[in-house]
């Protein structure tokens, strides 16, 4: 019998704001254990929560990024647990009425190859909510210790339908979505410092069955990539499994990256009863149109989006698009250039590799760069007009990327301007011709090829300057 | 001196500060002194930091030395229910489980009362975590009422009640979730104010019931309740479910607003299980405001009365049962010596440091909010407190009060209902209605028994007219002399 797999993923996102979701207090991360505290966090006697109104922005915004219904109440309940990593015992969730409904991911599968666009697939979301993050516990040889900086941070969970069919597609899903949310400024998505974090639901079912199969789920997935590695080990088990003809036991299992094992942490899921109940401590928020306009204005073009448009109206290859669009400020950046004026692809090449490669050789963020989009677009410009030669430019780029200096400036500084004088053009090719007779020779017995080392010593007598179709065009004047 | 000032009202007392006849030092010292020649017996206190109030009073005739007095409540004590958070002072809930527990903040009524210039006095004992209706349920020990020590204060804020009885404190706040502040205020013959849902912020109060719970003055006068509401109502941004509204000056609004009103009388509220001398005493007051021109109609709260107290005890104990489980032990509060794990830490801690009552609470809560029950239960209370609340608006939008008793019985003997919370619950009959609906209540001394008991008379007014309802009140107390008595310590 062949099995398909169905998988569904439960992801945890903490949203960047300066302040916790019901205090004051700072949001943070590496600060001491339990400084970033109040009454409030450590539910003191008497201390009360206060929507922080950033969070609920924040939420709605991922929302309508993803394309969710947004409730037109938002509402909180009370998620009624003990955990010493829960200062309150309940946690502030939302049960029945979560604020964003449906939406989709939008994915992209691999490609046939490198440099060829991949299928896409819009993978449908059940439900976004906002809930508030618990602390951290810390188990010793004989006590564990409990950090609450953690506890009251934002943080929204969202579920996909079980709709996804592979490890690659869930790899293809967590990507997407954090781009989505790293460009819309709703997270930082660091999954190392636990701002975003997955479960995986995975079943398998008989190839054509609609009903579900016994579903596992598998926790601690804490890179991207292990998710990916996770979810094809567990298909890999379940596959086995019903090959020596056994049966899927309803679990929760804990996938280990570095060993790439699995084992079960709970035979069958606890019957947790929460006891949910709308919190009377907080009102239920009224979500306007104009409140919704408002978010939509600031929301960011989609990636994929954007990718498209960069290869349809800038005619950029795959390639140079999967470079820059992943990265929000190098693709503003690059657009920044093309309005200047900068003929796309040539601008888009510079950006994508000799830009890149100077920042990372320099350990420079963008942001911190010299170099600005002006200087891309004066570069561009001075190759297209012929005023300097691509392997000058180099030299150009370099230089400006040193001292902010604008290109024409280095150009004029340094004399690299590229002599179009015939008559001194003339006279370099002429000592080329002279120098290489068995070139000649090759070349005027049809090697096109022979040309080039004549070229070559015309472009170093030049040191560089000559104009090389000009020196094409007097070479083959003269040879012939 | 501390003989003639012990039972003046506060707003005699700020008249004889703003005179200089008398200084804060002098008052808080007078305050200490009746304390310790009373408590003994009256145990109104839990706990009491002089050094603290002393060097309060003196800053409080620094300024006033300086032309600097905050206004009407400067260099005047107040005593809070053991329930509501002074930065530095503890905050037991009467409970063993916040036993050692002390207040690293001040709630907002605490904050609003020191930039006020009164002069935070004296953690008053309660029932625990505020769910009784005795002071019997303090874990520590019960407070005795000042006309007879053989007899309950009334409860929740029994503490609060009996110290201002006791002329050990002119003025107090209570907590009232279900009939707290008036109830022990009607048995210990004084003026007990809960204001509407909304007036007056939660922030720093322990919750029991959330959706319930609002704080209020305890007061000898109908006056002094408004001086003291005046500096705690009003918006405050730590509290969610507090109401944006413009505080009137309620003292002013006393004599501004004479009448004649529309007074309901639910006929309800005097049926079976009403002591006949309280009954008598509630319609003598019925009698007086007629007399006064009142337009007395009766009306009829079928659903409140026959469903309150159930539709309460669903409510505020599922409410209860999730307030109380950050008492677990883990950051705060009492753990189990005995406690080997963490679930261990939970239900020791638990077990050891609430008392039956709580448990009870506690436990009913949980239940109601079962998987399975939460609609059968608490889903259902929710719709007939609704349904309450309907039946509330619609008789007050042609009356401008209802008029009750506060309970139905006077003070009961010390153990007397102990044993049996069904007969504790049935005391807050009048009373719990008027949180389920949100409204403003008031309770005003309105005679006493054969015995010598106090009796209180029940005022409950539209939601955020509290100036209406204590005009209402205040009416009726300036043409008696109740509030003229004073218990023979």
């Amino acid at each position: 019998m062949k099995f398909e797999a169905v998988i569904g993923l439960e992801v945890h996102v903490q949203l960047a704001t300066a302040s916790k979701m019901f205090t004051r207090v700072a949001a943070g991360y590496g600060e001491p254990a339990n400084t970033l505290t109040d009454p409030v966090v450590l539910a003191l006697p008497g201390a009360l929560p206060v929507l922080n109104k950033a969070a609920l922005d924040q939420i709605i915004k991922a929302g309508l990024i993803l394309g969710c219904s947004i409730a037109p109440v938002c509402k909180w309940d009370r998620k009624n647990y003990f955990y010493p990593d829960s200062p309150k015992n309940y946690q502030l969730s939302q049960y029945d009425q979560p604020i964003c409904l449906g939406g989709a991911v939008e994915i992209e599968l691999p490609g046939p190859a490198r440099n060829v666009m991949g299928e896409h697939k819009k993978i449908p979301l059940t439900r976004i909510h906002l809930e508030e993050d618990v602390g951290k516990l810390t188990h010793g040889a004989q006590d564990t210790l409990v950090d609450y900086n953690r506890a009251g941070t934002p943080l929204m969970e969202i579920v996909s339908e079980p709709a996804l069919a592979s490890a690659d597609e869930a790899y293809a899903f967590l990507t997407s979505l954090r781009l989505a949310l790293v460009h819309g400024g709703i997270s930082d998505c660091d999954m190392e410092k636990g701002q975003m974090r997955c479960d995986a639901n995975i079943s398998i079912r008989p190839v054509g069955a609609t009903r579900l199969g016994t579903k596992v789920e598998l926790k601690n997935l804490n890179s991207i990539s292990f998710v990916r590695d996770g979810i094809a080990h567990e298909i890999r088990r379940q596959l086995a499994v019903a090959a020596a003809g056994g049966t899927i036991t309803q679990e929760t299992r804990d996938y280990d990256g570095q060993t790439g094992t699995s084992q079960s942490l709970r035979s069958k899921e606890m019957a947790h009863d929460y006891r949910y109940f709308p919190d009377p401590d907080l009102m239920p928020v009224r979500v306007d149109e104009a409140w919704l306009a408002a978010l939509r204005a600031t929301i960011p073009e989609h990636h994929f989006d954007r990718q498209r448009r960069f290869m349809a109206d800038y005619q950029l290859p795959y390639t140079i698009t999967s470079v820059l669009v992943p990265d929000r400020g190098l693709a503003d950046y690059f657009e920044a250039a093309a309005r200047l004026g900068a003929a796309p692809q040539a601008a888009a090449n510079w950006i994508a590799n000799d830009l890149r490669r100077e920042l990372a050789a320099a350990k420079l963020p963008l942001a911190a760069s010299k170099l600005h989009p002006a200087h891309i677009a004066g570069l561009v410009s001075l190759v297209e007009s012929g005023v300097i030669s691509s392997s000058i430019a180099k030299e150009v780029f370099v230089a400006m990327f040193q001292s902010g200096e604008p290109p024409a400036a280095i150009v004029d500084r340094l004399g690299l301007r590229q002599s179009t004088d015939t008559g001194e053009l003339e006279k370099w090719v002429s000592a080329a011709i002279a120098a290489n007779p068995k070139a000649v020779a090759e070349f005027k017995a049809g090697n096109e090829k022979a040309l080039n080392p004549i070229k070559g010593a015309v472009m170093k007598a030049s040191a560089g300057k000559a104009n090389p179709q000009r020196v094409d065009e007097l070479a083959r004047k003269l040879i012939g | 001196m501390a003989d003639e000032i012990i039972h003046q009202p506060a707003a005699r007392l700020a008249a004889l500060l703003a005179a200089g006849k008398l200084s804060s030092l002098e008052l808080v010292q007078a305050c200490l002194a009746r304390k310790r020649a009373v408590d003994d017996r009256v145990q109104a206190f839990n706990s009491c930091d002089e050094a603290a109030a002393l060097a309060a009073a003196q800053a409080s005739d620094a300024r006033r030395a300086a032309g600097q007095a905050r206004g009407p409540l400067d260099g005047i004590p107040v005593g809070l229910k053991d329930a509501i958070a002074v930065e530095g002072q503890p905050l037991t809930c009467s409970s063993r489980m916040l036993a050692n527990f002390v207040s690293p903040y001040d709630a907002t009524v605490t904050q609003k009362l020191k930039a006020a210039g009164a002069i935070p006095l004296g953690r008053l004992n309660m029932d625990e975590f505020a769910m009784g209706s005795s002071t019997e349920n303090s874990a520590f020990r019960p407070t005795a009422n000042p006309w007879d020590l053989t007899r309950v204060p009334g409860g929740s804020s029994g503490g609060s009640a009996a110290a201002v009885a006791a002329g050990e404190l002119p003025l107090t706040l209570g907590s009232d979730t279900g009939g707290s502040i008036r109830q022990p205020a009607a048995l210990c013959g004084i003026v007990g104010l809960k204001p509407t849902y909304g007036l007056v912020s939660r922030y720093g109060l322990a919750a029991y019931a959330s959706s319930l719970d609002q704080i209020g003055p305890l007061a000898r006068t109908v006056e002094d309740a408004a001086l003291l509401l005046g500096v705690i109502a009003g918006h405050d941004p730590r509290d969610s479910t507090s109401f944006q509204a413009e505080v009137p000056d309620y003292r002013a609004g006393l004599a501004a607003r004479k009448g004649p009103w529309r007074l309901g009388v639910p006929k309800e509220f005097f049926g079976a299980g009403l002591d006949p001398e309280v009954s008598a005493a509630a319609k003598r007051a019925l009698e007086f405001y007629r007399q006064h021109g009142c337009e007395i109609r009766e009306v009829s709260l079928p659903l409140a009365a026959e469903y309150a107290i159930a539709t309460y005890y669903l409510i505020a104990t599922a409410e209860a049962s999730s307030n109380l489980a950050r008492y677990d032990g883990i950051r705060y509060g009492h753990r189990s010596a005995a406690a080997k794990d963490a679930i261990d830490i939970y239900t020791r801690s638990r077990a050891e440091g609430f008392g039956s009552e709580v448990k009870r609470r506690i436990i009913l809560g949980t239940h109601v909010l079962s998987s399975g029950y939460y609609d059968a239960y608490y889903l259902r209370a929710q719709k007939v407190r609704t349904l309450i609340r309907n039946e509330f608006a619609a008789v007050l939008r042609d009356c401008d009060a209802l008029l009750s008793p506060t309970s139905p019985v006077p003070a009961f003997k010390l153990g007397e209902k102990s044993a049996d919370p069904l007969a504790m619950y049935l005391t807050d009959i009048y009373t719990i209605s008027v949180n389920l609906a949100g409204l403003p209540g008031i309770s005003i001394p309105c005679g006493f028994t054969g015995g010598g008991l106090p009796i209180g008379l029940q005022l409950i007014g539209r939601p955020f007219d509290e100036a209406g309802l204590l005009a209402i009140a205040h009416a009726y107390e300036q043409a008696h002399e109740w509030s003229q008595r004073h218990p023979a310590l």
